[in-house]
């Protein structure tokens, strides 16, 4: 049974006659979990929410139809609509702590749903779905009074992973026919991850919903999803099952997101793609992707190509679908790189560190030697920032040695002198939060140059400084009139180039990254990784790679250690630890993150008749 | 904001070039007490005989630079506590902070008239005096918007360079602050010229025979049957200036507020 039938949608920016997506096509059925992927800006989120016939604001559905559950949604009445949202078609965004209301418990958030759309249900009955919902979704207890406490809470007393699991429960308590989750796991760790996925898949099974599953990365939607849309600029590039885009991507496209995502089982070469993702009036004529298409041909740049069915229903929007070879989806592995332990350049002994008076870390000790890439994996919540805030001086509260070189680093950044605050540096988690907006890339890239090695005034200074921007942001792969723009003028992958390259203009021996891909998208993360390799291999840099994706530590590092609540479980060269991982955590660790070439799942399971309560 | 631009920029020529088009000296006395205009005076006279004309054209000049330069002072100075007290945290934040609250409590007309009665009021004194009646307010609104600015990763990657404290503020936080303070200089600037009015017409700010708008106000306004020019015109200054400040710094602050920093910044 068809839930959900899209035809011809377009949605254009209002008065401007520019698309944002356009010839958009796709039916759902119920209990089927379809993935849209694609990245920022390819206009992914605008169609996951035309499903509740709404458009981002200064944008409009023009044209098209969406049906859901046999109801047209374009142009319905708002009233209509706001009946419909959230009993018939539910909503799970990309944030849940923006997305709660963080004023009201999470029981009068829950109870809101029921008076709006169904007041009728006698209060017990109500509350029976609730605690069932609370249940499926992981968060019930089964004990009533515990089950009371849980729900008299307000969301900040509950973790991210806790959060997102709420907004589920409240997509799912109407029992709606169908589902749009919008990256809802975007800010989670990998266990938390992996159990709010196989949440979402159960739930879509037991109750027979539609679920459109809305990600950037191809690795979270290989086991969950039944069918894939890829989706670029606008279009839909290419669609099919699970199985024929993991195991034989066509387009172009789908090959190079497929190639950027790293995985843990094996150590592969991160292949970026070139380019950003063009915005809405500034797309491409012809192919949208051409200028960035490894196989790209004159015609491409003229001609809009047309859907092109390869196989029973896996349908490829590219000129050359039938004259593409076999894809090329493993890409080649690389070999873990020699490495002399010898030349130990950072060390920590026995760290202990403090939050108030709860202590974070526990005797941690890690050495670092020169040209090396050690990479510090845990969950959030595990202590790994507050030992990189502390080697580089920000965390004050710790007692035990750090030393670079062999001489002891002062607590505070401060107080060290300035030789030491050049040799290390630290390139922090978000890009967008990191840069001064309202200070130009040139200034950015002069002030730690001001700082700490300042050129006598006299003639030449200018120039000299002017010069050291230019080389510095060349070293990171951009153009140096990128000096003269501001952060807000800039992409993502673009911004986090300039953060590396305020970190490296004064020449550090040691690089401190936090989480520095995590804000990106995977095929912006592919480039950064390729950066910092790059650096790392030219520079002789000794890299602190702190993640949770271990995925990325496969790829990245030469060695890894593993934190648990502050403190370090296990140790080793890359290899050893993913492949024969000693500790249990490293052990979870490896099998919640995800990914593909596993097993793909089968056709919609039957209805596993659990009974709908109502 | 153009409506704005105009009104300022006619009581601000006024105040240029409005003393040396007077016609007589501005404490001349030239005829009757609140006579009726004439050729002589076109304005009348006002409660000494003085000429209403000159005494308008030449008492804008005190309004305008106490109100202007109190402001501006005003705002410098409380930017720069709020900025401190927002980076620094701890004793220096509560400190500063609290003192601030407790001078809060004054409405800013009450401090101003306890300062005067502290200090004499002089033409030079006067800025000083309106500045320290918004120093606390407008430390309170850096403080709220620094507050927000300091938390930030970029100010942390200035710490981790070992930055200069005095070089974070103004070179990391500062430009973040820019526009609720210039959005404030704007509105404080408005009340100000409100303020200094009333002060003169209160007695506390210039003294007889100076000439200023709000002096002439209180010297005139018991004659306001015989002769209204004498308080009608310098009423009608103070309402334009207010008024035409008030429109032009609202227009700036939209404008800064949807512009992009490299068209504020350079």
């Amino acid at each position: 049974m068809t839930a959900v039938a899209v035809k011809g949608l377009r949605v254009d920016l209002s008065g401007r006659g520019v698309d944002v997506v356009d010839c958009v096509d796709f039916t759902i059925d119920a209990g089927e979990v379809l993935g849209l992927v694609g990245e920022s800006g390819s206009g992914k989120t605008t169609v996951g929410v035309t499903l509740l016939g709404d458009a981002r604001r200064g944008a409009a559905i023009v044209g098209g139809s969406v049906v859901v559950d046999g109801q047209e949604v374009v142009g319905l009445r708002p009233d209509r609509l706001a009946k419909l949202r959230g009993s018939t078609v539910a909503y799970v965004p990309q944030d849940p702590s923006m997305a709660l209301n963080p004023a009201l418990r999470l029981r009068r958030q829950l109870d809101e749903l029921f008076e709006f759309h169904r007041p009728e249900l006698p209060d017990a009955a109500r509350d029976e779905r609730i605690r069932t919902t609370l249940r499926e979704v992981g968060l019930g207890s089964g004990d009533q009074e515990e089950d009371d406490a849980f729900l008299a809470r307000f969301p900040h007393q509950l973790s991210g992973g806790q959060q997102q699991r709420v907004t589920l429960a409240m997509a799912f308590v109407l029992r709606p026919r169908v589902i749009v989750l919008d990256e809802p796991t975007t800010g989670l760790d990998v266990t938390t991850q992996a159990r709010v996925l196989s949440t979402v898949r159960d739930l879509c099974a037991t109750h027979r919903v539609a679920a459109l599953y809305v990600t950037h990365d191809m690795a979270v939607v290989s086991n969950l999803a039944h069918r894939i849309l890829v989706m670029y600029a606008g279009r839909i590039v290419e669609a099919g099952t699970s199985a024929q885009i993991f195991d034989a991507a066509t387009h172009p496209y789908t090959r190079a997101l497929l190639a950027a995502v790293p995985l843990v089982s094996q150590r592969r070469e991160l292949t970026a793609i070139p380019g950003d993702t063009p915005l809405p009036g500034s797309r491409p004529s012809g192919c949208a992707f051409h200028p960035r298409c490894p196989d790209a041909v004159a015609e491409c740049a003229t001609t809009t190509p047309d859907p092109v069915q390869v196989s029973p229903g896996h349908v490829v929007r590219c000129l050359r679908a039938t004259r593409l070879g076999p894809a090329r989806t493993a890409p080649r592995a690389v070999e873990p790189r020699a490495v002399r332990q010898n030349d130990v350049v950072l060390r920590v002994a026995d760290l202990d560190a403090f939050h108030g008076r709860r202590q974070v870390l526990h005797d941690v000790s890690l050495a670092l030697a020169a040209r090396e890439c050690l990479a510090l994996v845990g969950e959030s919540g595990c202590g790994k920032t507050t030992l990189a805030r502390s080697i580089i001086g920000l965390h004050h509260r710790h007692s035990g040695g750090i030393t670079f070189r062999g001489g002891e680093m002062a607590t505070r950044a401060r107080d060290r002198p300035p030789e030491l605050r050049r040799a290390v540096q630290y390139v922090f988690q978000s890009p967008y939060n990191s840069l001064n907006p309202r200070r130009s890339i040139g200034e950015i890239l002069r002030e730690p140059l001001a700082v700490l090695s300042p050129v006598p005034a006299g003639k030449g200074r200018a120039g000299r400084t002017r010069a050291a921007v230019s080389e510095v942001l060349e070293r990171v792969s951009l153009s140096p009139t990128v000096a003269a723009r501001y952060p807000d003028q800039l992409s993502g992958g673009e911004r986090q180039r300039v953060a590396i390259a305020r970190a490296l203009v004064c020449r550090p021996e040691v690089l401190i990254c936090d989480e520095v891909t995590s804000a990106l998208d995977v095929s912006v993360q592919a480039s950064i990784v390729r950066l910092l390799r790059r650096l790392q291999d030219e520079e002789g840099l000794a890299l602190l790679f702190v993640t949770h994706n271990l995925a990325l530590v496969r790829t990245v590092a030469d060695r890894v250690i593993a934190m648990r609540a502050g403190r370090l479980v296990e140790g080793g060269p890359v290899d050893d630890v993913l492949d024969h991982p000693g500790d249990p955590f490293t052990r979870a660790l490896i099998a919640a993150t995800p990914e593909f070439g596993a097993a793909p799942p089968g056709v919609p399971s039957a209805p596993t008749s659990r009974e709908d309560r109502t | 904001m153009r409506v704005g631009l105009v009104l300022t920029g006619l009581v601000l020529l006024v105040v240029v070039i409005g003393p040396f088009l007077a016609p007589h000296a501005h404490s001349d006395i030239i005829g009757a007490p609140f006579s009726p205009p004439s050729a002589t005076a076109l304005l009348g006279t006002d409660y000494l005989g003085e000429d209403v004309l000159s005494r308008v054209l030449a008492g804008g000049r005190s309004i305008v630079w106490i109100s202007f330069v109190g402001t501006l002072v005003g705002v410098a100075v409380g930017a720069a506590i709020g900025m401190t007290a927002a980076y620094s945290g701890g004793v220096v934040d509560e400190l500063l902070m609290r003192t601030m609250d407790v001078l809060r409590a004054f409405p800013p007309l009450v401090l101003i008239l306890l300062l005067v009665s502290v200090a004499r009021a002089e033409s030079a004194l006067m800025p000083l005096i309106v500045a320290i009646a918004w120093v606390p307010q407008v430390a309170r609104v850096a403080y709220g918007a620094a507050k927000e600015v300091v938390g930030r990763e970029f100010v942390e990657s200035a710490e981790a360079l070992g930055t200069p404290r005095m070089r974070i503020v103004r070179r990391e936080i500062l430009p973040n602050v820019m526009t609720p303070l210039m959005v404030d200089f704007g509105l404080r600037l408005t009340w100000s010229i409100g303020i200094v009015s009333a002060m003169s017409f209160l007695g506390v700010g210039l003294q007889p025979p100076a000439a200023d708008w709000g002096l002439m106000i209180k010297e005139n306004y018991q004659g306001l049957a015989l002769q209204p020019w004498g308080v009608v015109v310098p009423v009608l200054c103070v309402a334009v200036f207010t008024f035409g400040t008030n429109l032009m710094t609202e227009g700036f602050a939209r404008t800064v507020a949807r512009v992009s920093p490299l068209e504020v910044t350079t």
